[in-house]
């Protein structure tokens, strides 16, 4: 593999381990896990309570380090990555600050890195159009739904223009209605930013329809079983929800999904 | 995009300017009824001291004692004109010379006093809030710090400010011999900042501590260093934590400096007016009140001057508002 290659790969994750001590000894969150997402690419990872999924994205996010393996994105070490902030994130909540206006949400990481007024301001006009919220950049967190707010969280994981996306369930607290819409939007905005995404979900409907692989995880230790190829190859749209091969995927994924070992799987 | 109604359950600002008529006037109302009260209070307090100076027996009850002043238990406190005057004799105190002849009225006299106490209350005041906060931002820094210092600020609020206040004062008069000024009335910002300082920084160390972790991680992710995570994140959550703080540190600052007037004998301060005239009760019995509310009135005083910062940092108490 030349460098050149290495450089393009968002993500490229081989042999990552992470053990963390407990007052029972060691437990092992992950162990073994060799994942490469290319640049431009949708990826989710799917898997039951307890599988890593979470963890392995705190560690690409540089919010805990390996205990073991070797982890770059775009060809830098995860510290470097997070403190070039080449990489935009969001949480399963919004985790707005509620004395800031939503203009102000989504121009903190712009106001951490010190970006010029002008520049800011106009970026963050972007951001509030992209996400359908322009009327509402004078609002505070308190004052809009959980679906907005959630949307003003993708905005602000947007505003340093990443071209990586790391992303924790940021639907999952949301109705399905909602939900169903904010991933039509995820859609199109990842498509329009070109950025790679690194997508923790447990539905399976939402890796299929959001991704262009799904990667199956399972519990103890935590672990990458199957990868499912979910490239729709049409656009992303209500129709494809509909569609027969939509359904096949999703089958695919629940089956891969249940012939890995999940029978502890509801013990949390 | 019908997620942009909001959804039940959340409680929602409205701007003033959009309040419908109806509930700008009922919240006139409610204010209304809170002044109501607090006449209604001080009122029944007034009846309940005359009602009392009626009512109860002019020597008291005593049991015990052998007949002379000063023996025997109390169990109903004296009502004659000497131990309790008439609230309106003490009025009228007030608006008569401060000591006779053609000095200014005894309320012009308190007033005077009362601001003096009041700015050095507020002075240490502001020595404790600066003191408190850097405290407690040292202590959310370092743990090693947090528990090496934090027994040491209890155990400082356990030692009386009359045994405490002679040393202040006894260090300033060295340092001013020693040719940096020092004027007594330093002494008295200084002893009352002692006072002031503590639930700052308690609160100040609850505060910082308070923030989400995933706000917490946020900040990571986007690379924020120690110092942005604290002006951004740590201090606008402490907020909420902290206005208590402050106006416990006003009320403390208000009383450590009567206490160090009277212990350290600066004159001009109302702690000293205090003393004097109750010295002169038996004489002149009304007097000694005057001080006195003129004490409450600065509590009162301090406690709205807090009220005013609260009001000014309404954006970071949001939470407060709605969560």
């Amino acid at each position: 593999m030349t460098i050149d290659t290495v450089t393009d790969l968002a993500v490229r994750a081989s042999g990552i381990g992470k053990v963390f001590p407990s007052a029972g000894g060691e437990v092992t969150a992950l162990t073994a896990v060799e994942l490469e997402v290319a640049a431009g690419e949708f990826v989710s990872l799917i898997g039951p309570s307890g599988c890593g999924k979470s963890t392995l994205l705190r560690l690409i996010a540089d919010l805990d380090v390996p205990s073991s393996g070797e982890l770059t994105l775009y060809g830098k070490t995860a510290c470097q990555a997070r403190l070039d902030q080449d990489y935009g994130i969001a949480f399963q909540q919004a985790a707005l600050l509620p004395w800031l206006t939503v203009a102000a949400n989504i121009a903190l990481p712009l106001d951490l890195h010190k970006w010029p007024q002008a520049r800011r301001d106009a970026r963050v006009a972007e951001l509030a159009e992209l996400v359908g919220l322009t009327e509402f950049t004078g609002r505070y967190p308190d004052q809009l739904s959980g679906g907005m707010q959630q949307r003003v969280a993708i905005a602000r994981s947007l505003a340093a223009q990443p071209k990586l996306l790391l992303m924790d369930e940021p639907f999952g607290a949301l109705d399905e209605m909602t939900r169903e819409r904010l991933q039509s939007e995820l859609a199109r905005i990842a498509a329009e930013t070109g950025a790679a995404v690194v997508f923790v979900t447990h539905s399976i409907p939402e890796a299929v329809f959001l991704s262009d692989r799904v990667v199956v995880m399972s519990p103890r230790p935590g672990r990458i079983t199957d990868v499912i190829d979910t490239r729709p190859g049409r656009p992303r749209d209500e129709a494809l929800r509909e569609s027969p091969e939509f359904f096949a995927r999703v089958t695919a994924v629940r089956e891969a999904l249940h012939g890995a070992p999940v029978h502890r799987a509801n013990e949390r | 995009m019908t997620d942009q109604v909001l959804a039940p359950g959340t409680t929602a600002v409205v701007p003033d300017e959009r309040m419908p008529r109806g509930i700008r006037s009922s919240r006139g109302t409610a204010t209304a009824v809170r002044v109501g009260w607090g006449v209604a209070g001080v009122a029944a307090v007034v009846v309940l001291w005359e009602l009392y100076k009626l009512l109860g027996p002019a020597n008291g009850v005593t049991v015990g004692g052998d007949g002379s002043a000063g023996s025997g238990v109390i169990l109903l406190p004296r009502t004659h004109d000497r131990a309790m005057p008439h609230v309106w004799d003490m009025v009228a105190r007030m608006f008569a010379p401060t000591s006779g002849g053609d000095t200014p009225p005894l309320i012009v006299s308190v007033a005077g006093a009362a601001g003096m106490t009041l700015g050095l209350a507020a002075l240490g005041w502001l020595i404790g809030v600066v003191v408190g906060s850097l405290l407690g931002i040292a202590m959310q820094r370092w743990r090693l710090v947090e528990a090496g210092l934090l027994p040491w600020i209890v155990v400082s609020q356990i030692v009386p400010l009359i045994a405490f206040a002679p040393v202040v004062n006894a260090i300033g008069t060295q340092v001013d011999r020693s040719g940096f000024p020092w004027p007594p009335w330093f002494s008295v910002a200084l002893i009352s900042s002692y006072l002031a300082f503590f639930p700052v920084a308690i609160g100040m160390l609850r505060g910082l501590s308070a923030p989400d972790a995933l706000h917490l991680d946020l900040m990571r992710a986007n690379s924020a260093g120690w110092w942005q995570t604290l002006v951004r994140l740590r201090l606008p959550a402490a907020v909420p934590h902290l206005l208590p703080a402050l106006r416990l540190a006003a009320a403390s600052a208000v009383v450590g400096a009567v206490v160090a007037e009277v212990s350290i004998g600066l004159r001009g301060g109302i702690g000293r007016m205090l003393i004097q005239l109750a010295g002169q009760a038996s004489s002149d019995p009304a007097a000694p009140w005057a001080p006195t509310l003129g004490t409450v009135v600065m509590g009162l005083l301090a406690a709205g001057g807090v009220a005013l910062i609260g009001v000014a940092l309404h954006r970071f108490r949001r939470g407060e508002d709605t969560a």
